[in-house]
């Protein structure tokens, strides 16, 4: 697949020019504005999308640099007819207030419970060794690279407790 | 982002190839490179991404230490079940800085040669020796609240931010080095970092065209490992003090003491005088007193960041009873 980058299960040709962020190419070149640009500088996670399974900053990686990866974005995890657990979530939970940091949020608490699922550990853990719940003290570590300027922190908590609580680790 | 050419290296002499041209920069993760592309503070032509050419594994050496390739991602080294299992100051330090999605990026040689977070460095509107030599210290003087204490020199008072590497410091790691003409070399962590001195744009050893291959651990040693990092908050902030702790107690006494310290200076702090009072004598607080002495000897604040000296001392004796506490 040269020269390809595969979002949400579509292939899309690399953009010309490699000073292209993945966040750029997203919202300008493919229109998925989902994605959000909060600082551009990795210290907000409001560009968090999932890239071959790892959640990552879209805002501090060239497009270039993901040719031929998986990248799945808010749009890729739900829509409104079908929302994902999370996205169902955080609307029964008020996990949001303006809702700009929400798509950046549900993409990282995605992948936060697949890493809880798989025993990584976090700095919140008392042990290195598994197995992790997704505590509130694990959750508020975990997911401490996505910001919320509206404070809606506690309901983003309660959101991602309830589903990990309804679904068993996968 | 001025422009500059894309190409993706695909060997170690790719890469090397790369690196040897002026103004040719690598990026790996580029989660401290682009960064600074943004803000103009790098303006590579060339850049080289070394992110395919086969180096992030991460094996047993033939004495158990571990080889942690130069692309291994700070997630895929926290996680390992070694690194967990025989060298958890190591994992530790990972896990307390960043964030997660940084950390799933941030490779072993990106973290090493990532640049010091002062201000007037990441500002290109401002005078700094290490961005612009010659141009003078902002910080000297200003806002210095990241600062360095110890070993600083009239040029600049940088600190070197990251935490791995005073994890590897305290561990007696080794960074292996692929030269321009593919030989290797080797070079203790505790030496890869300078000191700012006259130079203070030399952040580290490595020469125009070389590049890290990867990070050696030396075979496990039995001992308590403590990572201790105070900062501004909680969490994903970096290190205002910062120690790592490799210690053993035997017969009530100090058998092994190795530490090292970040957030101090241009580099992760290591004084081996420190070990040679601590082992074999009887764990105290006046001990802990000297060993203070011994690390904070010539320490100086220039303002904003004068609170670390006393921080310092007090994080030194936090972790040392709280690893002999562990240890015992
Ligand atoms: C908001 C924010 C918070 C952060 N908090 C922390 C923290 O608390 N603690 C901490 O330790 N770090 C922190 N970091 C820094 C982060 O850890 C680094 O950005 C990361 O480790 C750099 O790795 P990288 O692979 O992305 O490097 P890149 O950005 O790709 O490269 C950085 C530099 O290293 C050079 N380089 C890369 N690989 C090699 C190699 N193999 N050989 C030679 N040169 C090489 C590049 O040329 C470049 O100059 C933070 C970063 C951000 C943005
Ligand atoms: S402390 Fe060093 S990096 Fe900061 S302004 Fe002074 S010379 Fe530049
Ligand atoms: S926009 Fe990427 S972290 Fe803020
Ligand atoms: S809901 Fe407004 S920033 Fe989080």
């Amino acid at each position: 697949m040269p020269d390809e980058l595969i979002v949400n299960g579509t292939p899309h040709p690399l953009p010309q020019d490699p000073r292209v962020t993945l966040l750029d190419f997203l919202r300008h070149d493919l229109g998925l504005t989902g994605t959000k640009k909060g600082c551009d500088h990795g210290q907000c996670g409001a560009c968090t999308v999932i890239v071959n399974g790892l959640r990552i900053n879209s805002c501090l990686t060239l497009a270039a640099m993901h040719e031929g990866h998986q990248v799945t974005t808010i749009e890729g995890l739900g829509i409104a007819d079908e929302p994902s657990p999370l996205q169902r979530a955080f609307v029964e939970h008020d996990g949001f207030q303006c809702g700009y940091c929400t798509p950046g949020q549900i993409c990282s608490a995605t992948a936060m419970l697949d890493e809880i699922a798989n025993g990584w550990p976090s700095d919140a853990s008392e042990t290195l060794d598994g197995p992790f719940e997704a505590s509130g003290a694990e959750i508020r570590e975990r997911m401490s690279g996505n910001l919320c300027r509206c404070g809606a922190y506690a309901n983003i908590v309660a959101a991602i407790r309830h589903v990990a609580e309804s679904e068993p680790a996968a | 982002m001025r422009p500059f050419q894309y190409q993706r290296a695909h060997s170690i002499s790719d890469a090397s190839a790369i690196a040897a041209l002026p103004e040719a920069m690598l990026i790996a993760g580029g989660t401290n490179l682009l960064d600074m592309m943004k803000l103009q503070v790098a303006t590579p032509s060339q850049l080289g991404d070394i992110g395919r050419i086969g180096l992030d594994g991460i094996q047993d050496t033939s004495d158990r230490g571990l080889r942690i390739g130069a692309l291994a991602t700070n997630t895929a080294t926290a996680v390992h079940p070694r690194v967990r299992a025989d060298y958890p100051v190591l994992a530790r330090a990972i896990l307390a800085g960043a964030t997660q999605q940084l950390r799933n990026k941030a490779t072993t040689g990106g973290n090493l040669c990532q640049r010091t977070r002062c201000y007037y460095f990441m500002n290109v509107d401002q005078p700094c020796n290490k961005r612009d030599p010659g141009s003078g210290c902002g910080a000297i003087g200003g806002v210095n609240k990241l600062h360095a204490v110890l070993g600083t020199s009239d040029q600049c008072i940088a600190t070197y931010p990251g935490d791995m590497a005073v994890a590897l410091t305290a561990l007696g790691a080794k960074v292996v080095i692929a030269k321009s003409d593919g030989a290797e070399r080797t070079v203790p962590v505790r030496d890869f970092h300078l000191l700012p001195g006259d130079t203070p744009w030399r952040d580290n050893v490595l020469d125009q065209g070389e590049l890290i291959v990867a990070v050696t651990l030396p075979p496990p040693v039995a001992a308590t490992q403590l990572y201790r990092k105070v900062r501004e908050r909680s969490s994903y902030a970096f290190a205002l003090v910062s120690i790592a702790a490799v210690i053993a107690i035997d017969d009530g006494k100090f058998a092994r003491a190795d530490l090292a310290f970040g957030g101090l200076a241009h580099k992760p702090w290591h004084d081996p005088r420190i070990g040679e009072l601590l082992v074999g004598a009887a764990p105290s607080p006046a001990l802990y007193d000297q060993a203070a002495d011994l690390l904070l000897e010539g320490a100086e604040g220039h303002g904003d960041n004068d609170f670390k000296i006393p921080l310092a001392r007090r994080t030194l004796h936090a972790v040392l009873a709280e690893a002999v506490e562990k240890a015992a």
